[in-house]
């Protein structure tokens, strides 16, 4: 069975007075060690998916397979077990803590998975050092440059060493350059053997993975229907 | 998560906000601080009370004149002047497990020496007072009762009039007017301590007909003060002296006592009734104030979790479950109120002390009070802390991570 295995699965949430169907029966598999990109322009049910794959929430219907283990029959404290050991997420916004230094916004994950303090330390020091924040281990995310900070969210979402990285728009937010930068990052891991799934709008950056599974309007399509301009 | 390590996250995020953390703390600084103050001061009084009563002796009992009443209405204690010095007498005779009885004839007075003037209290007695009160005589002695036959001038002072009158003079064998009465001092008693409601040291004893005849002019009794000869004989004796009083007093079988027994016992218990009145008010205002602390807590630790909404969403995505976000903020308002609640008892202690230096009170800082102050404290931490901190675990991780 491939690491990441859905089969039907369909999310429907309400906004407000109407009913959103952000995923109408799709399937997707992921193997172990594939750099996958997830494509398709905004409100095609990209972000929905990448939730559902995170573990962040629970689709409407569908199954869901995480390497052998079955999703949706699992309890709300597994499946944060689940994101704390097995995915690493990187976000768009970066989202690292305000006023806590490189060093304790990278341990972060270690801290819910009881890791005593000096082996926190040590690891996500060595994450830091991993990519290239050597000398800003004790910097607070301020004083950093768009670029660094997005290098620190992925310095933490290695530090449990998962086997899933997923990373939601992780150039959003920065120039072209930098955006460049952050996307060798990503394909070193998968040249490690790290899975990537990344969920983008853009296509060069779609293009640094190995496949691309397009969606719109909350269904899988093909590379026609769903091409990027 | 462990504890330990919940604490120092909490402790961190104390630490990012310094300036907001101590506001937080001010309503709980100011409530336990108000606490520890009031309950140390009512200690204070407390145990004072409790030692000037030990202090006049624990196997007393005295005899008060009882209260004149016609139909049901009582006209109160003191209303009938129904002792007379041969009841005292009677009672000192007639009852085996009384010791000694010491009729007493009580009333203010102003005492002058020279151009000192002092206002006190003149207690005519027989000489057994000394003996029924354990008066301690620093010099000189007591009036005898030669001195009560021969309505004799002289007078056995208190410290507090010692030092009022004469100060540094010697004042044996000096002479004083009480209520313009030339009187001689042969005694004075040490000091027995006391600086409470009233100064048992600030009195004047002389001999009970002096008293009555040339001070007070009238030959009734205030009281009859009973040295019982053993603790354990107390109700024995109460029973003796009702016997006694109500056969001299002729008294029916239907009629009710004119006159009352009081033990020890009894006064306590009014003075304890007391104190726990002012207990319970002192636990009125801890309570508002503490509760009102607690508010502020809340208030806080709401605009807290809103405020930090995305750093939960972010702290959900990497693992934290919903027990470690409710902990976590839980442990942030019990640490602040703890916080509080220390600082409280340290400046409610400071104060206290404070209050017992400048100002004289006596106050006594008792480790159930700090104990209570501290368990009050993290206990409004966990009681206004709980609802944001429910609040912030509920929150839904995918909106919280985009939240602006």
């Amino acid at each position: 069975m491939a690491l990441i295995d859905m089969k039907h699965i369909v999310k429907d949430y309400k906004m407000g007075e109407t009913m959103v169907h952000a995923l109408r029966d799709i399937d997707v598999a992921v193997e172990d060690g594939e750099f996958v990109s997830i494509v398709g322009p905004s409100g095609s049910g990209k972000s929905t998916l990448m939730n559902l794959v995170g573990c962040l929430d629970r689709p409407s219907s569908g199954e869901y397979h995480l390497s052998g283990d079955k999703v949706d029959e699992l309890s709300d404290d597994d499946l944060a077990r689940i994101r704390n050991k097995r995915i690493g997420f990187v976000f768009q916004t970066f989202n690292l803590l305000p006023r806590t230094n490189c060093l304790h916004n990278v341990e972060l994950p270690l801290l819910y998975s009881n890791v005593a303090r000096k082996t926190r330390e040590a690891k996500a020091q060595e994450m830091l050092e991993r990519v290239g924040l050597k000398d800003r281990v004790y910097h607070n995310p301020s004083e950093l440059s768009g670029g660094e900070r997005q290098r620190v969210a992925i310095a933490r979402a290695l530090v449990n060493e998962p086997a899933i990285v997923l990373a939601d728009e992780p150039t959003g937010n920065l120039d072209s350059k930098t955006g460049s930068e952050i996307m060798a990052i990503f394909e070193s891991l998968n040249s490690e053997g790290k899975t990537v799934v990344l969920v983008t709008h853009e296509k060069y950056i779609a293009d640094y993975s190995n496949r691309m599974i397009y969606l719109k309007d909350g269904q899988v399509v093909t590379p026609e229907e769903g091409t990027l301009r | 998560m462990d504890v330990f390590e919940g604490v120092r996250v909490a402790l961190g995020g104390i630490r990012a906000h310094k300036l907001r953390s101590f506001l937080t703390m001010l309503g709980i600084i100011v409530g336990v601080a108000a606490v520890i103050a009031m309950l140390a001061l009512g200690e204070g009084a407390r145990r004072q009370i409790q030692s000037n009563i030990t202090s006049l002796g624990t196997n007393l009992l005295y005899v008060r004149p009882g209260s004149a009443s016609r139909g049901h209405v009582s006209f109160g204690l003191g209303t009938v002047q129904s002792l007379t010095d041969d009841d005292a007498a009677a009672i000192m005779d007639e009852c085996p497990s009384v010791a000694a009885a010491s009729p007493e004839s009580r009333g203010n007075a102003q005492v002058k020496y020279r151009n000192q003037n002092w206002s006190t209290y003149v207690m005519a007695t027989s000489p057994d007072f000394a003996f029924v009160n354990s008066v301690p005589i620093e010099s000189g002695g007591v009036f005898d009762e030669g001195a009560l036959r021969s309505r004799a001038r002289v007078a056995v002072l208190g410290q507090t009039v010692v030092e009022n009158v004469f100060g540094e003079e010697d004042p044996l064998g000096k002479v004083i007017r009480i209520n313009r009465v030339a009187f001689t001092v042969i005694g004075t008693i040490a000091e027995r301590g006391g600086t409470g409601w009233y100064d048992i040291d600030d009195v004047i004893y002389i001999p009970l007909t002096t008293g009555q005849i040339r001070v007070f002019g009238r030959d009734r009794l205030s009281g009859i003060t009973v040295k019982v000869r053993d603790g354990e004989m107390m109700e024995q004796a109460t029973i003796e002296i009702e016997d006694v009083m109500r056969r001299r007093h002729k008294l029916g079988p239907g009629q009710e006592n004119d006159f009352v027994i009081r033990n020890q016992a009894d006064i306590m218990a009014v003075f304890s009734e007391t104190s726990k009145t002012m207990t319970f008010l002192l636990a009125g205002i801890a309570a508002v104030s503490l509760l009102v602390g607690g508010i502020g807590i809340m208030n806080i630790m709401l605009v807290s979790v809103a405020e930090r909404t995305r750093e939960i969403g972010t702290r959900i995505a990497v693992g934290a479950k919903k027990r470690d976000i409710l902990a976590q903020f839980l442990l942030e308002s019990v640490v602040i109120s703890l916080a509080g609640g220390l600082i409280g008892i340290g400046i409610g202690w400071g104060g206290s002390a404070a209050l017992g230096y400048f100002a004289g009170f006596n106050t006594a800082v008792s480790a159930g009070s700090i104990g209570l102050a501290f368990a009050f404290a993290a206990s409004v931490g966990i009681f206004f802390g709980i609802y944001p901190a429910r609040k912030a675990s509920m929150l839904d991780p995918i909106a919280a991570l985009h939240y602006e």
